[in-house]
């Protein structure tokens, strides 16, 4: 290909980030299971970065679960999000951060139903003002808050007191990168790269000092599909997907795997505990399973942060093969106490503890 | 396993180019109606067979177009002919004759195996 046209084709794929002043949007899922990595997005952005973000405690579930499960109409949950634009202008953002992948995946495919089906805007516009008294504006910039991290991942770098790399050894760390399928498979566009190539957690992967692992499953699904676990009799596809995946990555020996959804974060983690208690196998070295990590824990990581203040002991399969690597220093004795010092319970059964 | 409620499943494919789908050929030949089936499994949510016993037309139907014949010739035979699969069928495929021919043909392929 020319490179006149190459560059044309791949202009498609670079996405314009906002650099300041967002308003941010948590995740269901994220905010119970892993609460640690979007406290720390806040804390990073604000404090280290010196960035303006806006958090509207009146934010809302986006309802992306129930929509994709049949529960929610898409008339509904056009007038939620168009909720979330609302408090948005109330406060005077344009800039919108968002830190589900399902969530991003709603709401570019509202923006997109939008601009193809105008009449559709104008009934939620409708719908919104009738049943709140609200009016909005689409946003000038959508990002993920993985676009936002990927903007700034040299600034990271530059901050950093760990690389990615083995201490005994010298040589970077092998990491899995895991793309949610809803952050650029539908729209791709919306996302770093588009759909085939995306560079948003290669890109800190690489930034930070690590080598990417290229597995014959790479693109594939992590298997958290909603009609697949939502239902307990079909969660044996969700699991089987995941198996996959991991027995496609295994030979490349991966140090720890990155995800920027909360859904295939939380499965790859959980899945692992359960195959190794079904069959007894696991993917990674010496018996050990694999860390499934966010990009704001590894980012917390490299700047050296204590991990259980990032809430890397909530995870099933634990980090600390990971951290030895590394060489980040940790007090295991500290691991489930509260900040105040008391002991909290241990949870049983975890993997790699 | 119990524990869970699921399993993990094999990785499984299905080798269309090895798979013997004859049978499927010859029902569609004297039943071209077999070919709109969609699947829908209004005949063995109907069936009485079924209702009491592991019978599934859906399945059957599906696994004689793979050409998966062996799962299917001896379970074929549990049909009781009632035909109440016919008057249900929203694509109007003759599921009773489907059967009949299904039968027929393994009856052949028996026959002329012996």
């Amino acid at each position: 290909m020319k490179a006149e046209g190459k560059k044309r084709v791949w202009a498609d794929y670079q996405k314009d980030i906002a650099d300041d002043h967002f308003f941010y949007v948590r995740s269901c899922i994220r905010q119970t299971f892993f609460p640690g990595s979007e406290q720390f997005f806040l804390h990073l952005m604000r404090k280290v970065l010196g960035k303006d973000v806006l958090e509207n405690p009146s934010h809302t579930s986006c309802t992306g679960i129930g929509y994709h499960s049949d529960i929610v109409p898409l008339r509904t949950i056009m007038a939620v999000v168009a909720r979330h634009f609302a408090l948005m202008k109330e406060s005077g953002y344009k800039n919108i951060a968002i830190s589900c992948v399902t969530s991003f995946g709603i709401y570019t495919e509202i923006l997109e139903t939008w601009k193809h089906f105008p009449r559709e805007l104008e009934q939620t516009r409708e719908d919104l003002f009738k049943a709140t008294g609200r009016e909005f504006d689409i946003p000038e910039n959508v990002a993920h808050t993985s676009d936002i991290i990927f903007k700034f991942r040299d600034e990271i770098a530059q901050k950093a007191k760990y690389r990615l790399v083995n201490r005994d050894t010298g040589k970077p760390l092998r990491g899995v990168e895991h793309i949610g399928c809803h952050y650029a498979k539908m729209f791709p566009k919306h996302g770093v790269g588009g759909a085939e190539f995306p560079r948003v957690l290669s890109g800190m992967i690489e930034s930070w000092g690590g080598e990417i692992v290229d597995y014959p499953e790479r693109r594939h699904c992590c298997g958290f599909g909603f009609r697949q676990y939502l239902v307990q009799a079909n969660r044996g596809y969700s699991l089987s997907n995941t198996a996959k995946k991991f027995e496609s990555m295994k030979p490349f020996r991966p140090d720890f795997v990155l995800t920027n959804c909360p859904g295939c974060n939380m499965f790859m983690d959980k899945w692992q505990y359960t195959i190794k208690e079904m069959d007894g196998t696991v993917y990674g070295e010496k018996g050990e399973s694999i860390p499934i990590l966010t990009y704001e824990e590894l980012a917390g990581l490299v700047m050296g942060y204590n991990p259980w203040d990032l809430g890397l002991q909530l995870h099933m399969v634990q980090s600390e093969p990971l951290f030895r690597k590394m060489g980040i220093e940790f007090n295991p004795d500290d691991k489930y106490k509260t900040k105040d010092g008391r002991q909290m319970p241990v949870p049983q059964n975890l993997i790699n503890s | 396993m119990e524990k869970f409620g699921f399993t993990l499943l094999k990785a499984r494919f299905i080798d269309y180019d090895a798979n013997d789908r004859s049978i499927a050929e010859f029902i569609y030949s004297k039943e071209p109606s077999f070919r709109v089936c969609i699947e829908c499994g209004c005949c063995a949510a109907t069936c009485t067979t079924g209702k009491y016993t592991r019978f599934s037309l859906r399945e059957l139907n599906i696994l004689m177009k793979r050409g998966e014949n062996s799962l299917v010739r001896n379970k074929i035979r549990e049909c009781m002919l009632c035909g109440k699969c016919t008057l249900v069928c929203p694509r109007g495929v003759n599921t009773r004759n489907v059967i009949a021919l299904a039968r027929e043909a393994y009856r052949k392929e028996q026959d002329n195996a012996v």
